[in-house]
């Protein structure tokens, strides 16, 4: 049985074609990269995987874990949330409530539906929420409101709160590319993490496939709404990704910085170490 | 004579000006990609202007003059209002009181119907067959006056605060959950789909995502519903719904002005004190 099997999924928004035939299958325990330039279709593919969309009618199924999800266009009416756990772009957690309220959210798909609705979550509940707080590096947040947290520090309780959530199986929607680059190599790490380490299944869209050839063994490309490499991430060369996309694939690609401009870079960083010690001394 | 000569200016002066452009156009030979909706604002500004002029003569705004005329005659009744008698302000004190008891109530029965009523008709909680009917019904609890539902709770419940309390309940519902309703309609849905994600149920989608967005808009057009309440419970007074509104409106009507005018004022400071209470509270909350 597959994680997910998408098959021949069509969605139009108006005149455009946003999917067009997308065929795809993810096996349990996988964790596969999703990229394309922007505008290639890998959100809207992640949000009818996710249930929160539905395609054309006869616009193809989606399969997930066995279950029915959606058939030309209807969301099955008995599917069962809360199997895929889903991180967001812009991490949309409920900004005025407590990181720790957030994270205990992802409790409620399986707490008993008054005990959730009243919002009393138990010792055991607690307990998980603050575990996974922990393993996302941010145990020290739990009482704040996530509106304060920064934007890597909210992403990283949005992974908590799917933590929380169990689910067998993780897609995440461009999760890095609000994110600096350090937040996003520790969010990336999380998310690996949560795939070696759990068997979760994780499917991933990414801006940049620098991080895909670093983090994902199998890289599914779009473009224009269709699928045009489903492989080994290693295969994705600068040139490849050039043929696939022409001028597009720069916004793809990291600037490889030229050697010549890193020395001077190294060196004056080098310098400003040696100089702190003394800046230190002289407040001291 | 003059207006012609301006005329005659302003006509050299476009002549010139489109002299201009038609140069200009040549030169880089491509018009300018027209930018949509000036026409329509122009024609929104025609509307409203058209209305207005409509609505001149019915208004009877021609009288405006009278207000430079014959302000003679409001500044005698007014006077009557210039010395405020306050030896009886202990019964004042009570009646203003019961006035914003009554408001206190009914405001309170307004919000607690109006969270659920609110979210029904907001368009993106509820389909249009929910939605539709539920803001009929608002419609109709807002589009008839406090002093009519007055009127109507009198006949059924006798005269007294009571039919104030529920005049200011039913229009009051009406009023806030179409308030509450648009402030659910602007939320951001990203938080509640993030929260459906998990396997929520509807109304737990509700209360984790969408009531902690909209709750300080809530409790603030609360406070304000409350304060503009109290201002209508007085008003109910007339109908005999109790209050000072009642006791204010029989001294006019008796003509003893100077009481009126103390009752006048202490309504002016309750609600003042209203209005800076419901601010602490709102910081307090937000």
């Amino acid at each position: 049985m597959s994680a997910i099997t998408v098959s021949n999924l069509s969605k139009t928004f108006g005149k455009n074609r946003a999917l067009d035939k997308v065929s795809l299958t993810v096996e349990r325990g996988e964790m596969v990269a999703l990229i394309g330039a922007s505008g290639s279709g890998k959100s809207t593919l992640i949000r009818h995987i996710a249930g929160l969309e539905t395609a054309d009618s006869k616009g193809g199924r989606i399969d997930v874990l066995g279950d029915l999800c959606q058939d030309g266009g209807r969301l099955n009416p008995r599917l069962k949330r809360g199997r895929i756990s889903v991180i967001f772009q812009q991490f949309n957690l409920v900004s005025r409530l407590s990181v720790m309220t957030n994270v205990l959210i992802g409790h409620l798909g399986r707490t008993p539906r008054w005990r959730g609705t009243l919002g009393v979550f138990n010792r055991d509940e607690k307990l998980k929420a603050h575990a996974a707080l922990d393993r996302v590096g941010i145990p020290q947040v739990f009482a704040q409101r996530s509106s304060t947290l920064s934007g890597g520090q909210q992403q990283r309780a949005a992974i908590a709160r799917t933590l929380v959530q169990e689910a067998e199986i993780l897609i995440a929607d461009e999760p890095i590319s609000a994110l600096d680059p350090s937040s996003a190599r520790r969010v990336m790490d999380v998310l690996s993490s949560i795939n070696s380490e759990d068997g979760i299944t994780v499917v991933v869209s990414l801006h940049q496939v620098e991080y895909a050839r670093r983090y994902c063994p199998r890289t599914i490309a779009m473009r224009d709404g269709a699928v045009v490499y489903d492989g080994p991430s290693t295969a994705l060369s600068n040139e490849f990704l050039a043929e696939l996309y022409g001028a597009a694939s720069e916004e793809l690609v990291l600037p490889d910085a030229p050697a010549g401009q890193a020395a001077p870079v190294a060196a004056m960083a080098a310098a400003a170490e040696r100089e702190r010690p003394r800046a230190e001394l002289e407040l001291a | 004579m003059t207006i012609q000569l301006h005329a005659c200016l302003f006509k050299h002066e476009t002549n010139f000006m489109s002299d201009a452009t038609m140069t200009t156009n040549t030169a880089t030979a491509k018009p300018l990609p027209k930018q949509p909706g000036s026409s329509r604002n122009g024609l929104i500004l025609l509307a409203v202007v058209a209305a207005l002029a409509y609505s001149w003569g019915p208004a009877e705004m021609g009288r405006w003059t009278y207000l430079f005329t014959d302000a003679g005659n409001m500044a005698e009744y007014a006077s009557g209002f210039l010395k405020p008698n306050f030896s009886e302000w202990r019964f004042y004190l009570e009646e203003m009181i019961v006035t914003v008891q009554i408001a206190f109530w009914g405001t309170f029965l307004a919000v607690v119907f109006s969270i659920p009523l609110g979210i029904l008709s907001a368009h993106n909680m509820a389909p249009w067959w929910v939605n539709q009917p539920v803001r009929r019904l608002m419609d109709m609890f807002r589009a008839i006056h406090e002093v009519v539902f007055a009127v109507l709770f009198v006949v059924a419940v006798g005269l007294g605060p009571f039919a104030g309390v529920m005049a200011l309940f039913i229009h009051t519902t009406g009023t806030l959950s179409k308030l509450f309703s648009e402030a659910v309609e602007a939320i951001d849905p990203r938080p509640v789909e993030a929260i459906r994600t998990t396997g929520a149920s509807r109304v737990q989608q509700v209360l984790f995502g969408v009531i902690p967005q909209v709750l300080p808009l809530w409790i603030s057009l609360s406070l304000y519903r409350l304060e503009s309440n109290i201002r209508s419970a007085t008003v109910l007074g007339v109908i005999g719904a109790g209050g000072i509104g009642q006791v204010l409106f029989e001294s006019i009507r008796g003509f003893y002005y100077p009481q009126a005018s103390a009752m006048l004022i202490i309504v002016i400071i309750t609600v003042s004190l209203m209005d800076l209470l419901s601010q602490q509270l709102r910081k307090l909350v937000i």
